[in-house]
C-alpha cells in the first residue's frame, strides 16, 4: 500500500481518505473478472453456466501481482498445479537447467534466462532455433522486438508474466553497481492511481 | 471547504474514481478465434489459457500438437477437431468433452475480431 501525504486541513484528510476508500472499494474483487462480465463471453449463452470461473481456480494458487495474479512457476515447484507434461507415451520430456546471462553491454541489469523454469513448461523446439539460435551470443536481442511481441514477446506479454515486470528479468545487478533495485521498475507519476 | 462544495466534489469525484478504477477485462491471455465462426453460424471460441495450463504444460499443446504461438496462425477447421487434430487431441469424450458440445468452446459474444485479450497490466504486444 503506497502512504501519500496530503497537506490541509483535518476535514479535508478525511475527505481524501474517504475517496480513497471509495475507490479501493471499487477496485476490490476485481482480480479476476467473472466469465458474464469480462466482455468476451456471452452472458446470454450456456456456457458461462457450466465453465470454471477464474477466480474459483486461479484463487488458490500462489499470488501475482501481475497477469493472471497466479506466480505460474511457484505454483507447479509447490505442486499446487500438476499439470501434464505430454499427451504420448512416447514423447520424450526434456528438461535442460542451464542458465544463460544477456544483455552484457546494456544500461539495464544483465538478464538471467534461466533454461530450468522454461523447460517444465516448455519444449526446446519451442524456441530453438526459429526465436532464438542455440548458441549463447548468436542472437541479437532487441527489447523493442520484445515489446512487439517477438523473441521473449511471443509468450511474456500474452500469457507469461508481462513486461511491466522488468526486473524479473533484469535481475543481475553489474559488477560496482552496489545499489538495490527497486521491487517496482517504473517511477508512477504524481497523481497517477498506484497499481494494485 | 464549504459544505455544499463538498457535497458536489463528492458527487463529481466518486463517479470519476469509480470510471478510473480497473475495469472487469477478459483473463490474461484468453483467446478469441473467430476466423471462421460467426461465418459459419456458431459464436466465436474463447480458448481460456489460464484453464489449460492448470492441466497442461505448454509444451502438450505448442509442440506435441503443432500448435503455433501466433493467434490467427493455426488455420484448422471443425473437421480436424472432430479427427482428432489440434483442440481434438483431447476434446474427444474422454479427456475433456467432446466436439458435440458446441456450446462450451463455442461462447464468445458475437462480433469479436481474432485475437488475444486480456490482461491486468499489459494488454499483450501490438501486433495481437
Amino acid at each position: 500500500m503506497r502512504v501519500f501525504i496530503f497537506p490541509g486541513k483535518p476535514a479535508q484528510r478525511r475527505f481524501v481518505a474517504v475517496l480513497a476508500v471509495l475507490a479501493s472499494a471499487a477496485a476490490w474483487g476485481d482480480e479476476w473478472a467473472s466469465l458474464r462480465k469480462d466482455g468476451i463471453h456471452d452472458p446470454r449463452g450456456p456456457a458461462v453456466r457450466v465453465l470454471q470461473e477464474p477466480e474459483v481456480a486461479l484463487s488458490k494458487l500462489t499470488p501475482d501481482t501481475a497477469g493472471n495474479m497466479v506466480r505460474w512457476v511457484q505454483s507447479l515447484e509447490k505442486g499446487e498445479i500438476n499439470p501434464r507434461a505430454n499427451l504420448r507415451p512416447d514423447t520424450k520430456i526434456r528438461l535442460y537447467e542451464s542458465d544463460v546471462l544477456l544483455n552484457l553491454k546494456g544500461g539495464m541489469p544483465i538478464v538471467r534466462f534461466p533454461h530450468r523454469q522454461h523447460t517444465l513448461w516448455l519444449d526446446c523446439t519451442n524456441c530453438h532455433d526459429h526465436l532464438f539460435k542455440a548458441e549463447a551470443g548468436a542472437t541479437k536481442f532487441s527489447m523493442l522486438k520484445i515489446l512487439e511481441g517477438e523473441q521473449c514477446g511471443v509468450c511474456h506479454g500474452a500469457v507469461s508474466f508481462p513486461l511491466t515486470e522488468c526486473f524479473r528479468c533484469h535481475s543481475v545487478a553489474r559488477p560496482g553497481d552496489g545499489k538495490p533495485r527497486p521491487s517496482l521498475p517504473i517511477a508512477i507519476p504524481a497523481g497517477a492511481v498506484p497499481p494494485k | 471547504m464549504s459544505g455544499p462544495l463538498k457535497f458536489w466534489c463528492l458527487v463529481l469525484l466518486v463517479p470519476g474514481l469509480l470510471a478510473i478504477a480497473p475495469q472487469a477485462t477478459a483473463e490474461y491471455g484468453d483467446v478469441v478465434l473467430n476466423r471462421r465462426a460467426e461465418k459459419e453460424g456458431v459464436r466465436p471460441v474463447i480458448f481460456p489459457h489460464w484453464f489449460h495450463r492448470i492441466r497442461f504444460r505448454c509444451k502438450v499443446c505448442h509442440a506435441e500438437l503443432g500448435f503455433k504461438m501466433r493467434v490467427g496462425s493455426n488455420d484448422f477447421k471443425m473437421s480436424d477437431i472432430v479427427e482428432g487434430r489440434f483442440c481434438g487431441a483431447c476434446h474427444n469424450g474422454e479427456i475433456a468433452w467432446p466436439p458435440d458440445q458446441c456450446d462450451l468452446c463455442h461462447s464468445g459474444k458475437r462480433g469479436l475480431p481474432t485475437g488475444i485479450v486480456g490482461g491486468h497490466e499489459t494488454g499483450g504486444p501490438g501486433r495481437w
